[in-house]
């Protein structure tokens, strides 16, 4: 057996049992924890795979954000998990044999792609069209050009569970005062965040990053505030802040159309422009990203959030 | 050669530090404890490795990087534990005292 598979088959196993011990664990607790510790894991898998956009993706946003927002649901729930003490043999073995089914039909389809016909794929592709579209990371110009349409409705889907974020009611209070020690990590980590998606925004267009992963380094930050007791987590209030979460998907939709009215079809940017329309897309779609995660992590509507004009006041009393 | 050797020396150094926390983790009897063992891992351990791997690369952009891993590490990880130790004496857990 070749000897440098064997790290790689260490990765995969400790992949699959923690997998395992997330879904086993009675305590929701360790459970969350754990899924963490495997979203972390993937992130080294995709690494491993020479998929450094995804890794950074898995990294921030699988293990970090996702992570920090299980554990605040975590701490709103009652903490205990009573159900599943009660799950009954029959339902343990049907999760058991639909789990079985399940791998061996990825199995099965792992197979067929590792030995078919060799085909043209879909990187070639991308990488022959790469100098007409304005970037030179062909993850960017897949998302941004080649299937901006994609990147669109996945913007409105950010959205629209924010949306559904702030139909829940309002916010939960921050956690209390931390010590002295995290202050002080606070003041040199949260600039260095900023700077750091704002470069990981920049460098999109050539290397792995994008607005994705900027948004969530930057959510990241507000989220760190947020544990340091400053509630608004860097968030702006009213109707500044409304703005900032349309901005990503409205922006897009706005070139969108632009390109429609100009004779282009729709999302078809002019090549001579592609570069700079893709910045643009990629900056609002940043602050959205970001506005809309530390949203969903302080968990609702805050005071500030009513207060954008005497109507809206009105009404809310009213109701 | 003597770099070889040396990266090598701290390399191994760094993982023997890296199980010595783990143990410590499983081992020892409560919380407070279990924060010691991690800080091992967390600070030593790291930095033997580290510096084993800036020997290796040599004076290069990756040296840099593990150094920035390295400031990285030296301010976030004494960070984390005092907020968990914190947290946890905030929250009025107890260490677990010898009673005979």
């Amino acid at each position: 057996m070749n000897l440098t598979l064997l790290p790689d088959l260490l990765l995969a196993g400790m992949l699959i049992g923690l997998a395992w011990a997330v879904l086993n664990s009675d305590d929701l607790r360790r459970g969350v924890v754990l899924f963490i510790a495997f979203g972390l894991l993937l992130a080294i898998v995709w690494a491993r795979l020479l998929a450094p956009d995804l890794a950074l993706a898995e990294a921030a946003i699988g293990a970090g954000l996702s992570g920090a927002l299980l554990l605040v649901a975590l701490r709103d729930g009652s903490g205990g998990d009573q159900r599943s003490a009660k799950r009954s043999t029959l339902n343990r073995w049907l999760i058991d044999l639909f789990v079985l089914v399940m791998t061996c039909l990825i199995g099965w389809v792992l197979w067929l792609t590792i030995y078919a016909e060799p085909v043209e794929r879909l990187a070639q592709l991308a990488n022959a069209m790469l100098e007409r579209s304005g970037v030179s990371n062909p993850v960017t110009a897949v998302l941004l050009n080649y299937r901006a349409y994609d990147t669109l409705l996945e913007l409105v889907v950010v959205l629209a569970a924010v949306l559904g974020v702030l139909v829940v009611g309002r916010e939960r209070r921050g956690y209390r005062e931390p010590g002295p020690v995290f202050h002080g990590l606070v003041h040199w980590l949260v600039p260095l965040l900023i700077v750091t998606a704002g470069y990981l925004l920049w460098v999109g267009a050539h290397a792995p990053g994008g607005a994705f992963q900027a948004g969530a380094t930057l959510a990241a930050a507000g989220i760190v505030l947020r544990l340091a007791g400053y509630d608004a987590a860097g968030l702006p209030d009213g109707r500044l802040l409304r703005w900032l979460l349309v901005a990503g998907t409205g922006v897009f939709l706005l070139l969108g159309l632009g390109m429609t009215v100009s004779g282009g079809g729709f999302l078809q940017y002019p090549e001579a422009w592609s570069g700079s329309l893709i910045l643009v897309i990629e900056v609002a779609a940043t602050a959205s990203i970001a506005a809309a995660l530390v949203l969903a992590y302080r968990g609702g509507r805050s005071d500030g959030w009513l207060l954008v004009d005497e109507k809206d006041k009105n009404r809310e009393i009213s109701s | 050669m003597i770099i070889d050797i040396l990266s090598s020396i701290l390399l191994l150094v760094g993982a023997a530090l890296g199980i010595v926390g783990g143990i410590g983790i499983h081992r020892f009897p409560d919380f407070y404890t279990r924060l010691h063992a991690i800080g091992i891992t967390d600070t030593l351990s790291a930095l033997m490795i580290l510096l084993g791997l800036a020997l290796q690369a040599g004076w290069s952009i990756a040296a840099f990087k593990l150094a920035m891993i390295f400031v990285f590490l030296f301010f976030t990880s004494p960070t984390a534990s005092h907020a968990l130790a914190y947290a946890a004496q905030h929250s009025g857990l107890k260490p677990k005292l010898d009673q005979k």
